[in-house]
C-alpha cells in the first residue's frame, strides 16, 4: 500500500493507505483523531468536514491520495482549548445538544467566518446549509455563527 | 471498497490514452457523485483515473463573445466567476440551486454533466434497476416513482437527470468540448445527454474514452431577462421535483427569442423548441405563458406517484416566464 | 447566594467537550488489535436463505471471521433472554439465530477484519442465495387482521372507552367523520448505531455501545450470552443522538459481542447509514377520528380509533389514542387501537412515541370541527378545557395549559387572526395561522444515585443514565451543586456506565424527574451527614441542628436566623478528619401520591405558514410553543430541547417519509438525500414559552420532562394552518408541496 505524508493540525504524519481512502477514515482509524465525525461517509450531512488550506471541505469524499501538498486542519486543531471564538461562541449559544454534528458546524463556520467576518443572516444561514443537526439546533447554530462574528470583528 | 489502481495523470492525452487501455476506467474529477455511487456498489471500476492535475481549471473568453469554462472548474468558482454572473447569471442561479457550499467547492462542472441520477433503485443493489444492470428490470414504473420523469422516458427506464446547471447551460446552448483516441470533438448540450430507449445505462453520447475539456457558451446569456426555479422537498439540499430556467430575449414587451428547459422531469434537460416558437413575437403576457405552458405539458406522461408534476411543471413554466419578462401581478 | 443554579440558563457543562472534539462517541474507542466488523444485510422481506456462500471473503488475508447463522454457536434458547427491559410483548428478534428471514435488511452476516476496508470489502464478496416467500407490508391493505392493540409494556396505557359514545354521537348537532394518515419515520441520530467490545484478558467485556440504558445493554448481553453481569461493563458516556433509536439493544451489540467471545478479541461495529432504516420506524397509522359537538361547540362525543403496523413477532404498542380523554371535557369517548402484523421489523419508539401521532390525529380532527362551528379553534379548546383527566377520574397533578394558549396566542398575535381561509396574501404567497394542543405524559421511574463529598471540597455524583444532548449531565451539575451549596467546577456527574448505581433507560421524557430527584436526595444526604458531623466538632453551634435549621451555600453550612453562624464545608471535614463522605439513595416513585392524579405536560402550538398560491411550496414562517413542563430546571438546555421537539414537528410534518417499496418490502430512500429531515434554510423564527409550575408529584425538583412535549401538536398546527392558508384540508403527511397545490 503507497505511503502518504500528511499535514494535520500543524504535525506531520506518514500514513500507509490506499489511494482512493477517504481523509475522514484516515484521520478517524489510522491517526485516531476522532472528532472528525462519520454521518454518512458520502457528502450528504457535512459532520465530517476538515480544512483543507483554511477551506471547509467533506472528509468523506476526500480521498487521502489528494491531500498530500494541503494543510488539513481538524476540529483538534482549531484551538488547543476551545478558546476558538466560533467555539466560545457554540457554548455560550447552547449550539450543542448531542454534540454529534458540531465539529462539523464548527469547522463550516470557521472557514466560512475567516472569508467573511461580518456576514447577515441570509449569509449565514447560505453557508451553514449542508450541515445537517438532527438534534435541530439550527437556531441556535446561526445565532452562535453571529455571536462568533462578533467576537472576530 | 474493492482493490482497484488510482493513477494521476496530467494531460487530456495521457488521459485518454490510460482510460483507452484500461479494462473498466473511470476518470475522477471531485469524486462527489463517483465516491457515493462506488460506496453503494453501484459503480465497481477497476482502474481510476484521477484527472485534477490536469490544466482545466480555468474560465476564459472566446472570440466570438462566448465564455469557456474548463473542465476541472469547480461548480462555486464557476458560479461566483464574475464574467458569468455578469453575463449569464441564469448558470450562476441554476448552480447555487444545487447541492451545498462545500460540494460545489469540489464538484467540478464536467463532473456535475456526468453525474448520474438520483433514483432510489439505482442507487440500491438488492433491487432490479435497467440503469445500473441492463437487462435486470427498472423497479421504478410500478414503484415509488416520485422523483421520476414525465417526459421522454421508455419502458426500459423512467430515470430523471438530476442536474441544475444542465438544465441552465441547455437554454443558453452549451457546447460540449471532447478529447478522444480520434480527436477533439465538440457536442451541441441537447444532444450531450440521451433519453433512456432501450439503453438506459448509457447516460450521455460521450464514449468511454473520450475526456470532456472544457463547456463553451455562447455569446448571449440571456442576461436581462431570465429566471430559474426550483421545486423541491426542502428548502436547500435536495434535488429538483421540477426546475426550470428560462431565458428571454425581449424588445420592449415582444418577445424575440424564448428559451424554456425543464429539469428533474426527463432523462436529460427537457426542451420543447416548438413551444419556444410558440413566443416568437408574441406580447410578454399571462395568457400567452400559459398557452406556452399548455404546450409544453401536452406530452407528459405521469405515473403512480408522480402525476402531480405535469401540473407543476406548467404552472412552473408560467411563474418563471413571468419572472423572467419581470411582470408583476 | 453564589450557588444556585436550578433553572439558570447555564452553559452545558459538557460543551468545552462537544465544541473541541474531545467527547468520544461509542465507535471512537481503540485498543491495538481492534477488528472491525461489517454487517451483511438481507436483500428480501420474508423466506429462508438458502445458501450463504462465504468463501471467498474468508480467502483475502486479513479477514478472521464470517459470522452466519450456520457458524453462529446456539446462544440462550429462551427468547426471554432475549427480551430487553423496553421490549413489547412478543419474541424478540434473534440476529444470525437461524436461515429465516423476517424483515428486509434483516442482518445476515457479520465480517470481520483486521481494517474497516478490508472487512467492507469482504463484506460485499458474501453471496447469499434466498427461498423467497411472500410478503406483506402494507398497513392499509390488511386492516381486516387487525388484532387488538393490547398487552403489558412500561408506559404504554390500553385505551378505553367512557359513556356512550354512538348514542351522544348520533345526538350531536354538529358531525365530523375524517381519516387521517402519516408516513413512516426513521430515527437517524447523525451518530450511527455502533459497538465496540473490548475482550479484557480474564474473559470478561468492556463494551461501549450506543445506548439510552447502559444498564438494558448490560442486563441483555449477559442473559444472551450468558454471563454474570460482573463480567459484562457497558459504557456509553456520548450519545450522539437517538430519539428513541436505542432505547432497545441493537443488533450491532449482539453482533460485535458475539466476535468479540469466539475470537476471543476485541471488537468494533459500526452500522452504516442504509442500515439505519434496518431496526425500527415510527409506525405508520391510519386514524379516522369522529367528532360530536352542540352547535355552541360543547363536545357530547369523540372517537379515536388508531390501526398501526407492528412485525410477526413482537407486538409494538405506544399510546396513540388516549389522548382525548386528558385534553377534553367529554362524556362520550371512545377509543380504539388496534395492530396489524406485517413482514417488518418491529416499529420502535421515536421522539413521542405514540403522542405526535394521535395528537396530530386529534388536534387536526379538532381543527375541522372548529371551522364546522364557525368558532375560533382557540376557543374551542378552551370551551372543552379539563379540568380533570376523564379517563382516569383524576385531577392533575399539575396544569398550566390554559396560561399556555394565553401566553402563546398573545406572542403570536392570534387576536389579529382572520378567521377565514386564504384571508392573508403576500405576493404569491398564501399566509395561514394554525394552532393545536400538545399533550405527552410526566413521567418519574425509579433511579438510585451515588454521591462522593472529598475533604478537597468536590462532589461527584454518579447514576447509569445517559445524555443523549438532552443535558443530563448538566442538569445532574446543577442540582447535586444547588443542593449542597457548591460552586459548578467542584461537582463533576458521572453517567453511562453499568458500574455506577441503576438508573432506567433514558426515554420518555423522565429522566429529569428521576435521575434529577434521586440526584438532589442523594446529596440531601450528604449535606445531613455533613451537618451531623459538624455538630461532633466541639462547641459546635451546630450540635443537634435540624437540616430545616440551616442553609447549605457557598460550601458552607449557615444558620437560617442567624446567618453569623456558620461552618465551611472544608473545616468540617477537616476537624473531623474525613477523608470522603459516600451514600447511595435509591428513590421509588411515591405511587401511592402520584397515583391520585394525572401527571402530564401541555403545550400550546401556534404556527403561521406561507404557501406558494400556485405551486404549494411550504414554508413554515413562525412558531410560539408555550410549554407546560413544570419547573424548568436549565432555561438554556431546556430551550433547546423544546426547539428541537419543534422542529422535529416540522420535519413530520413536511418532511419525513420513509418510503416502503411494498414489491420488495423494502424501505426504499435510505439515504440522507432521500430521505429528508429539516435543514437549517427551512427554520422559521421559534418562539419557546416556558409557563411553569413546579410539579411536587412527579418529582421533588418539581420537574416534569420537556423532551417529547415540544414536538407534540406541531404537526397539527402546521397543517391547520396550511389549510388557513389555503382552504384545503390535507390529511397525510407529510404535507410536501403536491399536496398543498390548490
Ligand atoms: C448530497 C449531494 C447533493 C447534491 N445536490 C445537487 C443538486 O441539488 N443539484 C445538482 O445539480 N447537483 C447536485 N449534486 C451533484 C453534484 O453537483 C455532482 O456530484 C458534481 O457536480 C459531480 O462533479 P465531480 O467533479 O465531483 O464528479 P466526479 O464524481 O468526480 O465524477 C462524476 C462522473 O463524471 C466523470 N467525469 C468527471 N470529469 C470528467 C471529465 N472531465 N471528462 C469525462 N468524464 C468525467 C467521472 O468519471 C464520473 O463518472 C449533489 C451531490 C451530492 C453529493
Ligand atoms: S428508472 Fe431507470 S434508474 Fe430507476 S430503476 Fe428504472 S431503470 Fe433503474
Ligand atoms: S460523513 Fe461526510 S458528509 Fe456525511
Ligand atoms: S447536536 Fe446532535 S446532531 Fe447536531
Amino acid at each position: 500500500m503507497p505511503e502518504y505524508n500528511l499535514n494535520v493540525n500543524g504535525q506531520s504524519f506518514t500514513v500507509e493507505a490506499a489511494a482512493d481512502t477517504p481523509v475522514l477514515w484516515v484521520l478517524r482509524d489510522h491517526l485516531r483523531l476522532v472528532g472528525t465525525k462519520y454521518g454518512c461517509g458520502i457528502g450528504q450531512c457535512g459532520a465530517c468536514t476538515i480544512h483543507l488550506d483554511g477551506k471547509a471541505q467533506r472528509s468523506c469524499l476526500t480521498p487521502v491520495s489528494s491531500v498530500e501538498n494541503a494543510k488539513i486542519t481538524t476540529i483538534e486543531g482549531l484551538s488547543e482549548d476551545g478558546s476558538h471564538p466560533v467555539q466560545v461562541a457554540w457554548k455560550e449559544a447552547d449550539a450543542p445538544q448531542c454534540g454529534y454534528c458540531q465539529a462539523g458546524q464548527i469547522m463550516t463556520a470557521s472557514s466560512f467566518l475567516r472569508e467573511n467576518p461580518a456576514p447577515s443572516n441570509e449569509e449565514i444561514r447560505k453557508a451553514m446549509h449542508g450541515n445537517i443537526c438532527r438534534c435541530a439546533a439550527y437556531n441556535r447554530i446561526e445565532k452562535a455563527v453571529a455571536m462568533a462574528s462578533e467576537k472576530l470583528t | 471498497m474493492r482493490p482497484f489502481t488510482f493513477t494521476k495523470v496530467r494531460n487530456s492525452a495521457v488521459a485518454v490514452k490510460e482510460i483507452s487501455e484500461k479494462e473498466e476506467a473511470k476518470f475522477i474529477a471531485g469524486g462527489t457523485n463517483l465516491l457515493d455511487l462506488m460506496k453503494f456498489d453501484v459503480m465497481i471500476p477497476k482502474n481510476i483515473i484521477d484527472i485534477t492535475g490536469i490544466a482545466l481549471n480555468y474560465i476564459k473568453n472566446l472570440e466570438d463573445g462566448g465564455l469557456r469554462l474548463g473542465a476541472l472548474v469547480t461548480n462555486s468558482d464557476t458560479a461566483y466567476h464574475k464574467e458569468v454572473e455578469n453575463r449569464y447569471p441564469l448558470l450562476s442561479h441554476a448552480i447555487l440551486a444545487g447541492a451545498s457550499p462545500q460540494l460545489r467547492n469540489k464538484a467540478t462542472d464536467a463532473g456535475n454533466l456526468l453525474q448520474r441520477t438520483r433514483c432510489y433503485y439505482f442507487y440500491d443493489p438488492a433491487t432490479p434497476c435497467n440503469k445500473r444492470e441492463p437487462g435486470s428490470g427498472c423497479s421504478a414504473i410500478h414503484g415509488y416513482n416520485r422523483w421520476h420523469a414525465i417526459f421522454g422516458a421508455s419502458e426500459k427506464c423512467i430515470a430523471t437527470h438530476p442536474s441544475d446547471m444542465c438544465v441552465a447551460l441547455a437554454a443558453l446552448e452549451a457546447k460540449v468540448n471532447v478529447t478522444g483516441p480520434n480527436g477533439e470533438r465538440n457536442i451541441p448540450f441537447e444532444d450531450f445527454h440521451r433519453l433512456p430507449g432501450d439503453h438506459p445505462e448509457k447516460d450521455t453520447n460521450l464514449s468511454k474514452d473520450e475526456i470532456i475539456t472544457s463547456i463553451d457558451l455562447p455569446a448571449n446569456g440571456f442576461a436581462e431577462n431570465f429566471s430559474y426555479i426550483k421545486n423541491r422537498d426542502r428548502a436547500s439540499y435536495s434535488f429538483a421535483l421540477v426546475s426550470i430556467a428560462v431565458g428571454l430575449e425581449m424588445k420592449g414587451n415582444k418577445i424575440k427569442e424564448a428559451r424554456i428547459v425543464l429539469g428533474g422531469v426527463a432523462h436529460k434537460p427537457w426542451r420543447n423548441k416548438e413551444a419556444e416558437a410558440f413566443l416568437n413575437n408574441k406580447e410578454a403576457n399571462r395568457e400567452n405563458f400559459e398557452a406556452v405552458a399548455d404546450v409544453i405539458v401536452r406530452e407528459a406522461k405521469g405515473y403512480e406517484y408522480n402525476k402531480f408534476k405535469i401540473e407543476l411543471a406548467r404552472r412552473s413554466v408560467v411563474r418563471a416566464l413571468m419572472q423572467a419578462a419581470k411582470i408583476e401581478e | 447566594m453564589a450557588t444556585n443554579f436550578i433553572g439558570k440558563p447555564k452553559n452545558r457543562v459538557d460543551g468545552r467537550d462537544k465544541v473541541t472534539g474531545t467527547a468520544k462517541y461509542t465507535a471512537e474507542f481503540h485498543r491495538p488489535g481492534l477488528l472491525h466488523g461489517v454487517v451483511v444485510s438481507g436483500t428480501i422481506a420474508k423466506g429462508r436463505i438458502k445458501n450463504i456462500d462465504t468463501t471467498a471473503a474468508l480467502r483475502l488475508e486479513g479477514v478472521v471471521e464470517v459470522f452466519t447463522h450456520i457458524n453462529t454457536p446456539k446462544q440462550a434458547w429462551l427468547d426471554l433472554s432475549y427480551k430487553d427491559m423496553d421490549a413489547p410483548p412478543g419474541e424478540p428478534f434473534r440476529p444470525l439465530h437461524n436461515d429465516k428471514i423476517q424483515f428486509n435488511m434483516q442482518p445476515v452476516a457479520l465480517v470481520v477484519a483486521e481494517t474497516l476496508e478490508l472487512a467492507q470489502y469482504a463484506a460485499t464478496l458474501v453471496k447469499v442465495e434466498y427461498e423467497v416467500e411472500e410478503h406483506r407490508t402494507k398497513l392499509a391493505d390488511h386492516l381486516e387482521d387487525a388484532i387488538d392493540g393490547d398487552g403489558f409494556r412500561a408506559g404504554f396505557v390500553p385505551p378505553k372507552s367512557q359513556g356512550n359514545f354512538k348514542k351522544a354521537f348520533s345526538n350531536s348537532e354538529v358531525q365530523l367523520d375524517v381519516e387521517y394518515f402519516h408516513g413512516a419515520e426513521h430515527h437517524n441520530p447523525m451518530e450511527m448505531h455502533a459497538a465496540t467490545v473490548f475482550y479484557e484478558e480474564d474473559g470478561s467485556l468492556t463494551i461501549y455501545d450506543k445506548t439510552q440504558g447502559v444498564k438494558n445493554s448490560q442486563h441483555y448481553i449477559s442473559m444472551v450470552f450468558g454471563l454474570s453481569k460482573k463480567k459484562v461493563r457497558v459504557l456509553s458516556p456520548f450519545v450522539g443522538g437517538a430519539f428513541g433509536s436505542a432505547l432497545r439493544p441493537q443488533y450491532q451489540l449482539f453482533l460485535a459481542t458475539l466476535a468479540a467471545l469466539e475470537l476471543k478479541r476485541s471488537v468494533k461495529v459500526e452500522l452504516t447509514r442504509p442500515q439505519m432504516f434496518s431496526f425500527g420506524h415510527r409506525p405508520i397509522t391510519i386514524q379516522n377520528l369522529k367528532l360530536g359537538a352542540s352547535p355552541d361547540g360543547k363536545l357530547k362525543a369523540i372517537s379515536h380509533k388508531a390501526f398501526s403496523e407492528t412485525s410477526r413477532f413482537e407486538k409494538y404498542v405506544e399510546n396513540v389514542v388516549n389522548w382525548a380523554a386528558k385534553l377534553y371535557d367529554c362524556d362520550n369517548i371512545e377509543q380504539v387501537y388496534k395492530l396489524v402484523r406485517l413482514d417488518m421489523y418491529t416499529p420502535l419508539d421515536m421522539r413521542a412515541p405514540g403522542g405526535a401521532t394521535g395528537v396530530y390525529a386529534l388536534e387536526s380532527a379538532m381543527d375541522e370541527l372548529s371551522y364546522k362551528l364557525k368558532m375560533d379553534p382557540m376557543e374551542l379548546r378552551l370551551k372543552n378545557y379539563s379540568e380533570e383527566d376523564k379517563s382516569e377520574g383524576k385531577p392533575f397533578s399539575t396544569k398550566t395549559l390554559r396560561e399556555c394558549f394565553q401566553k402563546g396566542a398573545a406572542k403570536f398575535g392570534w387576536e389579529k387572526r382572520n378567521p377565514q381561509p386564504r384571508s392573508m396574501k403576500k405576493g404569491h404567497d398564501l399566509i395561514g395561522w394554525g394552532m393545536a394542543t400538545g399533550v405527552w405524559d410526566a413521567m418519574q421511574v425509579p433511579a438510585r444515585a451515588k454521591a462522593e463529598f472529598s475533604a478537597d471540597g468536590t462532589l461527584t455524583v454518579g447514576s447509569a443514565t445517559a445524555d443523549i444532548g438532552t443535558g443530563t449531565y448538566t442538569i445532574m451539575t446543577q442540582i447535586a451543586a444547588e443542593t449542597l451549596g457548591l460552586p459548578l467546577e467542584k461537582v463533576k456527574a458521572n453517567l453511562g456506565d453499568s458500574d455506577l448505581p441503576f438508573a432506567f433507560i433514558e426515554g420518555g421524557s423522565s429522566t429529569a424527574a428521576s435521575v434529577g430527584s434521586a440526584v438532589q436526595k442523594v446529596c440531601e444526604k450528604i449535606a445531613k451527614k455533613l451537618l451531623k458531623e459538624a455538630g461532633k466538632i466541639k462547641d459546635s453551634p451546630f450540635k443537634g441542628a435540624n437540616p430545616e435549621e440551616v442553609i447549605f451555600a457557598d460550601e458552607m453550612i449557615t444558620d437560617k436566623i442567624n446567618p453569623s453562624i456558620s461552618m465551611s464545608f472544608a473545616e468540617i471535614m477537616e476537624s473531623r478528619e474525613l477523608e470522603k463522605i459516600n451514600k447511595k439513595y435509591m428513590l421509588l416513585p411515591n405511587m401511592l401520591k402520584q397515583n391520585k392524579y394525572s401527571r402530564n405536560t401541555h403545550s400550546a402550538v401556534f404556527a403561521e405558514v406561507k404557501v406558494d398560491e400556485d405551486l404549494g411550496t411550504i414554508k413554515v414562517n413562525r412558531i410560539v410553543s408555550a410549554i407546560d413542563g413544570g419547573r424548568i430546571l436549565n432555561l438554556k438546555t431546556a430551550h433547546s430541547q423544546i426547539l428541537g421537539g419543534v422542529v422535529w414537528g416540522i420535519s413530520m410534518a413536511v418532511h419525513e417519509d420513509s418510503f416502503m417499496d411494498h414489491t420488495f418490502g423494502r424501505f426504499i430512500n435510505h439515504d440522507l438525500s432521500k430521505y429528508h429531515i429539516s435543514v437549517n434554510a427551512d427554520m422559521p423564527e421559534i418562539d419557546v414559552v416556558f409557563v411553569e409550575e413546579p410539579d411536587m408529584v412527579v418529582s421533588s425538583v418539581g420537574a416534569k420532562g420537556i423532551g417529547e412535549i415540544g414536538m407534540v401538536g406541531v404537526a397539527a398546527a402546521i397543517g391547520n394552518a396550511v389549510f388557513h392558508a389555503t382552504g384545503k384540508r390535507v390529511r397525510s403527511l407529510p404535507i410536501t408541496q403536491e399536496k398543498a397545490m390548490t
